[in-house]
């Protein structure tokens, strides 16, 4: 009986860093983690919470690509068009409906998983370089669609949609703290979702067909249907990010969904870490922020030269580059390495 | 669309309160020796060569601070990027106002990046002056009476093709090819309420095109089959050139009406071919620089001088870098009026109170003009016609009525 | 009828633009066995050295030749220098740096070059011999052109030993390491080839719509699609795909769709010629051993 259980606890679990063990670690760290995005808001000037609020909607996009790529091994570059069918169905159904902002995120993210789960199906024959090239060509298509005229009585066609901003319904809160807290409820009742997926059957299926989907097969694993859901699943989460951040930035057009969304996304994946929950936090903070600091890297560099304006992006590739370098496997790939070296086991 | 105009309206009245007891407080922003100004600009992206209006513009800041800034205050310009992301622009936006306190924003470009704003600028009661689009809802007083647009709107230039069309060629075959967009849309809406039921009756075959096809080619060849004999274009220089060098090379020679964007000797007829090029009608408001038309005024000669001393790096073919010349100096004009009254409520009336000002590099006889009701500081434009070398106007200043 | 023939006229000289730049895809994919996002960008600026070399006065060919030399030794060093060090990382890693050279050489070749048009001049005469508007001289030049990179490329995987040698690097690149392939120049040489042949494609594409910084934007989603839809393995189907989406293209935009969904359109034919054959209709099948 012993054995058995030893076999099945988490051997990482028996080692410790810093003298404290790491589960208790992973725990204290944990609620840090929560105390700092409960209690932060209440301290922040309105401007940093906007920012900590799209930190959250961008993570719960990259959260729901990590759910496709890091834990099922499909690419995709056309997230942006879920997150624009998320964002538009909000949009649609506060302005031409007149609902209540609360209520549109689930619909928002019920459509996404169909329109997930349905490109899914033809996305099944594809692997890895076709699946990113099908999934380039949605992006690309979507904001085209968004602007055809035959859909302008519902999309708003190029001038896009106006979304009002809900005011906080308790006075002690004022509309950013209110909009930051109703983002963050969102965003931990999916990472619970995420947490739990990964460890249960579902996950544990996911991760078979992305390490060697032939075996997985084998083993009675239904593949096509679980890469169809994930498909699906991953849209959801996107889609409820859309549906967020439409009423985050009370506006939707269809120049707010173009291509260069979906790379964003990648790129904060792949930074903050394959396969791993809290990496995609950390992506979320790259996408808001690593732009904002090429910016000012450059204008330390060369003061208020007008033409030197123009190498942004250049600072922020070479930063990628870098990043790239430094934790190919991502923050989070840095953080077990780091642990890896450091954690001593218990006794020893 | 009810709840906009219900919480305008509300502040608007809170602007008509606010107006008497902000007024000796100068705004967020100012100080005795400078003054903060916020932009965005796409200076990354898709989007980004129109980044070199904001460049232009912080240039023209540069000048005029060396020349001693405006009443005796420095203008910190503080222009960040937004990739042309609505989103981006709203978090860039929020940054200007919320922590680095600028006193007002101004020629914050595009169209859907402004959209984003709006609201918020007026919630706040911030003036968002002079946006560099020709969007028509900039010129809403009454709604937003923190926004003021500048440049002439887009469906005016569409009025002026379709009264020109109505009055010149009223049996005419009418082809149009405009970008996918909000700025093609709206050229093509001011047609359609200038020309009214004929809009129908004359259009025969219209086409669009994205920003990313790589050419034309195979709109302008349908349009061309169509059989039309007046063509309107509406389209930026790149799709300009194409369309003009199709056109040649499949022998299609309609009366060709192109819009103001692209009505350039050196950013198109040049690239173009000028012979393919000569005939073209078009119509601007502001001196093309390269045009040999204004080789010897006086005022294209400043901004040449102007451009070799402070923004060496950028391409005096490109008209846009004019522009940024005369937005700058419409803003300096408000500011001056201003005086040292520099509270948000003061800037704001003033921007609404321009009073036949004239800056330099628009076409002669052109002037700012702005009232508390009217929110379009430029409404009038001048067709020209290319005659192989330059853009010889005709006609009068023509103000199509926008509503 | 007329307009028929005009717009499939005109969508193979449209074609042509995307055979080329799918030439090139197909030279980096059996180089390295993936795609390089930053293929377009890369092209383009290439394209604008050569048309900075024509700017101070060189001659067309000489500029030509200099900038496919650079071209060369350009694609070649961004394999050592940025490649090179990350050559164990995972894939994604490696898209992730695609990404940022796209964003480097663009926005270089802004700063450098600003965005208005330039003018890029085509090598061939400015009169066919014989009347027609039906196309142009330059048009007819592209598809010579790309005709001409498609056999030269064919030959080189098909019947050269370095060709054979790097197909055999990227197949499998221990396999060819333990039968004496050098991997790593193998590598360079892929990339350096690829930078080459997207230099040749960026100056045809540029007299035709103009050189300016986003140039290949929207010719790259084009290329990629003519490179799949033909197979990525095959040149002359990748050739044979970029013709096809140009032709297609024009048809469906004139007749079917209008202009305003091409786009979507293109989205349509990759997913769907992907569902059906995908390997590409030209490409090989793949057994997977396991």
């Amino acid at each position: 009986m012993n054995n058995v259980r030893n076999h099945r606890a988490n051997p990482a679990d028996s080692y410790e860093l810093f003298g404290v063990k790491l589960p208790q670690l992973r725990m204290i760290l944990l609620l840090i983690g929560i105390a700092l995005a409960l209690l932060l808001p209440l301290v922040l000037a309105n401007f940093a919470i906007f920012q900590m609020t799209q930190v959250l909607v961008y993570a719960i996009a990259v959260l729901g690509l990590n759910l496709l790529t890091g834990y099922n091994g499909q690419f995709s570059l056309g997230h942006s068009a879920f997150y624009a069918l998320g964002a538009y169905t909000t949009a649609i159904m506060i302005d031409r409906y007149d609902i209540a902002y609360y209520w549109t995120i689930i619909p928002a993210g019920l459509i996404c998983f169909i329109g997930g789960f349905l490109f899914g199906l033809p996305a099944l024959r594809l692997e890895g370089l076709y699946l990113a090239l099908a999934t380039f060509a949605l992006a690309v298509a979507m904001p085209q669609l968004l602007r055809y005229e035959h859909f302008e009585g519902f999309t708003g066609g190029v001038q896009g949609i106006d979304v009002f901003k809900p005011d906080s319904p308790l006075p002690m809160l004022n509309a950013d703290q209110w909009l930051y807290y109703f983002v963050l409820f969102w965003g931990a009742l999916l990472i619970i979702g995420a947490w739990n997926l990964v460890r249960g059957r579902t996950g544990r299926a996911m991760i078979a067909i992305r390490d060697n989907p032939i075996a997985a097969r084998t083993m009675g694993i239904n593949t096509a249907l679980y890469k169809s859901v994930t498909f699906g699943v991953s849209g959801l989460y996107t889609g409820i990010a859309g549906a967020l951040g439409a009423i985050v930035a009370e506006f939707v057009a269809p120049d707010s969904f173009t291509f260069f969304l979906s790379v964003w996304f990648l790129v904060g994946m792949v930074v903050g870490g394959l396969a791993s929950i809290p990496a995609a936090i950390a992506g979320g903070i790259f996408i808001l922020y690593m732009p904002n600091i090429s910016e000012e890297v450059i204008s330390i560099f060369f003061g208020n030269d007008p033409s030197a304006k123009a190498l942004i992006w250049v600072a922020f590739g070479l930063f990628l580059i870098f990043t790239v370098y430094v934790v190919p496997n991502g923050l989070a790939g840095l953080v077990r390495r780091f642990v890896i070296r450091y954690a001593t086991r218990r006794g020893d | 669309m009810k709840s906009t105009r219900l919480w305008a309206s509300a502040a608007a009245a809170t602007l008509v309160l606010g107006i008497g007891t902000a007024m000796a407080e100068n705004a967020p922003g100012v100080s005795n020796s400078e003054i903060k100004i916020g932009n965005t600009n796409p200076y990354s992206g898709p989007a980004s060569s129109y980044g070199t209006i904001g460049k232009s513009i912080g240039a023209c800041w540069n000048k005029i601070n060396d020349d001693g800034g405006v009443n005796g205050r420095k203008i910190n310009w503080i222009s960040y990027d937004d990739g042309y992301s609505p989103p981006k622009t709203k978090e860039q936006i929020r940054k200007l106002v919320e922590r680095d306190e600028v006193a007002f924003t101004f020629q914050t470009l595009g169209t859907p990046t402004n959209s984003a704003i709006h609201q918020y600028m007026n919630k706040k009661e911030v003036p968002h002056l002079f946006v560099a689009t020709g969007a028509t809802k900039w010129g809403d007083p009454k709604g937003f009476p923190w926004t003021i647009g500048w440049q002439p709107n887009y469906q005016t230039v569409g009025a002026i093709f379709g009264n020109y069309i109505v009055q010149n060629h009223p049996n005419g075959k009418v082809a149009i090819l405009n970008q996918n967009d909000d700025y093609g849309k709206d050229y093509v809406i001011g047609m359609q309420r200038a020309m009214g039921d004929k809009f129908d009756k004359l259009v025969v075959k219209r086409e669009t095109y994205e920003v990313t096809d790589p050419t034309v080619d195979s709109q302008i060849v349908s349009l061309a089959n169509s059989g039309a004999d007046v063509f309107v274009n509406i389209s930026i220089p790149k799709f300009a050139a194409q369309a003009i060098k199709k056109m040649a090379a499949i022998n299609w020679k309609p009366v060709h009406l192109l819009n103001d964007v692209a009505a350039s000797v050196a950013s198109t007829y040049k690239p173009a071919g000028i012979e393919n090029s000569i005939g073209i009608i078009s119509v601007d408001f502001y001196k093309d620089p390269n045009d040999p038309e204004w080789k010897d005024d006086a005022e294209t000669k400043a901004w040449n001088a102007f451009m070799d001393k402070y923004y060496p790096d950028g391409d005096k073919l490109n008209k846009m870098n004019a522009y940024g010349w005369a937005v700058c100096h419409t803003m300096k004009a408000v500011l001056e009026q201003a005086g040292n009254d520099l509270s948000r409520a003061n800037i704001m009336k003033q921007a609404a109170n321009l009073k036949q000002v004239h800056v330099p590099m628009l076409l002669p006889g052109m002037f700012v003009d702005t009232s508390p009701t009217d929110f379009y500081p430029l409404e009038q434009m001048q067709m020209m016609k290319f005659d192989g070398e330059r853009n010889v106007r005709f006609g009068p200043l023509i103000s199509a009525e926008t509503e | 009828m007329d307009l028929f023939l005009q717009q499939t006229l005109d969508g193979l000289a449209t074609g042509a633009i995307y055979a080329s730049l799918a030439l090139a895809v197909v030279m980096i994919y059996q180089a390295i066995d993936h795609f390089n996002f930053a293929q377009g960008e890369m092209a383009m600026f290439s394209t604008f050295i050569a048309w900075q070399l024509i700017a101070w006065g060189a001659p067309y060919w000489l500029a030509f030749v200099v900038c496919l030399v650079i071209s060369f030794v350009g694609g070649m060093l961004i394999e050592r220098i940025v490649f090179a060090p990350i050559h164990n990382a995972p894939v994604l890693s490696h898209i992730v740096v695609f990404i940022a050279l796209t964003l480097i050489f663009n926005a270089f070749a802004g700063f450098i070059w600003e965005f208005t048009i330039k003018q890029f001049p085509s090598p061939f005469p400015s009169e066919l011999p014989f009347e027609t508007t039906l196309i142009g001289p330059h048009e007819l030049g592209v598809v010579g052109i790309t005709l001409v990179m498609l056999v030269l490329i064919y030959v080189f995987f098909r019947f050269t030993p370095v060709g054979l040698a790097m197909r055999a690097a990227a197949a499998n690149p221990v396999s060819a390491a333990l039968v004496g392939i050098s991997v790593k120049k193998m590598l360079a040489l892929g990339w350096g080839l690829a930078a080459t042949v997207g230099a040749v494609a960026g100056m045809m594409i540029a007299p035709k719509v103009y050189l300016e910084p986003n140039m290949m934007l929207g010719v790259l989603l084009y290329g990629f699609a003519g490179a799949v839809v033909g197979g990525l393995t095959s040149p002359g189907g990748a050739v044979i795909g970029g013709f096809l989406m140009g032709v297609l293209e024009n048809l469906a935009g004139t007749y079917v769709i209008g202009s305003d969904l091409k786009l979507t359109f293109a989205l349509v034919v990759i997913v769907a010629v992907l569902l059906f054959k995908p390997a590409g209709l030209f490409g090989r099948v793949v057994v997977q051993r396991v």
